[in-house]
């Protein structure tokens, strides 16, 4: 048994706020300067040098990437040997976000309810998922999760045996109603299998996947990189501006399913593609 | 593909002339009002009642900041997604509204409100909060404090870049654009 006291969790949730909206991951950034080389729009290359200029700019002047820092989605892998002290967890966490969001400078986006629509003013509740698993310590992943991009995400029961083909067809269809709203290019997370609620969980959980890292299982691993090429010949390009770099990656992952179902999901992330990981 | 430095109030002769894939560094004043405000707008337009601020003439950016670092002029900011904007714009458009900055692809309205009024539709680079609210000079809340992020700010904008994505003439940039490399990337 470890004790860990809730400001180790606050003073870390909220740093892992400011370091994901501050700085953009090292492979999302490697990501545009490769599509840069290869993007054969002006309008495209143009916007993928800006996206590059901006992480710089946001990096020198400690300022956040993007206005939109998000709704912030919370994963915690919590060591089943571990014992929090000092008050309530998930109480500590939603405290981290409020450091975190204050601290940084960064916009508060949510509101409370949502058909009133009154902003909390200080970013949360944050969306928590805690899974318990072997071990002493805590591993905290922060994705503060932009609007513009969220709202083009979907879900869908395809039947059994529409196959990996139903599932192209139907992430291709979430792309083209993306368009350019979106804030292409776009980091494409899918969930295949599971239940309503798991499949949209693992779509998100994709893209905390770095780019280039490829599925486990070979056959997921093809299908990523087919729908990769198919997204990318739609000619949305960067910000819709036309081009070939409508995405920079596709992450699939699964789950088991029942017999009569083949369930989909499709979360889509915009270029401002964030996510920052720390263990305590 | 030209590049124009324009500073507000913008005339019909600056707006005809621009084509979409144009370039313009925007100066001058602007108001920023994004989803709630518009909607506001609009209900006051059905009731004929005066809007908190005369939007004759003027150019919209559809932008909500983050908050303000002491020594800044505003916190970061790009524009959000112009199409929630649709409904609401091209009613604004009818009653005076000249230019619209916002990101991603519009309804066909957009395209048939900005021939009919000699307005266009504008683009910045949505997500480049980073580098776009250097732009901007000034910044004052001039209607609905209570927004917070979504009040109405008047700005005072320098070298603003922005693509002209809906011009005079009814074209859209997003479209001709998507369908060119469409075609050549699935011959």
């Amino acid at each position: 048994m470890r004790e860990i006291h809730v400001n180790e969790i606050i003073d870390t949730v909220a740093r892992l706020c400011i370091e994901a909206c501050h700085e953009l991951p090292d492979d999302v950034v490697q990501g545009f300067h490769a599509a840069a080389e290869n993007e054969i729009s002006p309008f495209g290359k143009s916007v993928l040098l800006k996206l590059i200029d901006n992480d710089r700019i946001a990096r020198e002047n400690n300022v956040p990437y993007c206005h939109d820092t998000g709704l912030t989605i919370v994963y915690a892998d919590v060591g089943q040997d571990v014992h929090i002290v000092g008050g309530n967890y998930l109480d500590a966490v939603n405290a981290g976000v409020r450091k975190g969001y204050a601290d940084g400078y960064m916009r508060k986006s949510v509101v409370t309810d949502p058909l009133k629509r009154v902003n909390s003013n200080d970013n949360t509740p944050a969306v928590v998922h805690t899974e318990i698993v072997p071990g002493t310590q805590i591993k905290f992943s922060v994705l503060p999760k932009g609007g513009g991009s969220e709202n083009w995400s979907t879900m869908k029961f395809l039947l059994p045996g529409e196959g990996a083909e139903g599932v192209k067809k139907f992430v291709l269809s979430a792309i083209e109603a993306a368009g350019g709203s979106a804030c292409p290019p776009l980091t494409v997370g899918v969930g295949i299998g599971g239940s309503f609620d798991k499949v949209t969980d693992i779509a998100k959980k994709a893209i905390l996947r770095d780019i280039g890292v490829h599925h486990p299982d070979e056959h997921i691993a093809q299908l990523e990189s087919e729908l990769l090429v198919l997204i990318n010949k739609t000619g949305i390009g960067p910000q819709g501006y036309g081009g070939i770099s409508t995405a920079l990656w596709v992450a699939v992952e699964t789950f088991a399913c029942h017999i009569t179902a083949l369930p989909v999901a499709v979360n889509i992330q915009c270029h401002a593609s964030r996510r920052k990981t720390a263990v305590i | 593909m030209a590049t124009y430095h324009l500073t507000t109030p913008l005339h019909d002769a600056d707006l005809k002339k621009l084509v979409v894939g144009d370039e313009v560094l925007l100066s001058g004043q602007i108001y920023m009002a994004r989803d709630a405000a518009h909607k506001r707008f609009v209900d006051l337009l059905k009731d004929n009642k005066p809007l908190p601020v005369d939007l004759t003439g003027s150019v919209v950016f559809y932008g909500g900041p983050g908050p303000t670092k002491p020594g800044h002029a505003i916190g970061v900011v790009a524009p959000t997604s112009s199409y929630r904007m649709d409904p609401y714009a091209t009613v604004l458009f009818d009653h005076g509204v000249k230019a619209a900055i916002g990101k991603g692809n519009r309804g066909d309205v957009m395209r048939e409100s900005c021939k009919k009024n000699t307005a266009v539709g504008f683009s910045a680079i949505g997500g480049i909060s980073a580098t776009l609210f250097a732009c901007i000079k000034s910044a004052r809340v001039v209607a609905y404090e209570d927004l917070k992020t979504e009040a109405v700010q008047l700005l005072e904008i320098e070298n603003f870049p922005v693509l002209v994505t809906n011009d005079t003439a009814g074209r859209d940039l997003y479209q001709e654009q998507v369908d060119h490399y469409r075609k050549l990337l699935n011959p």
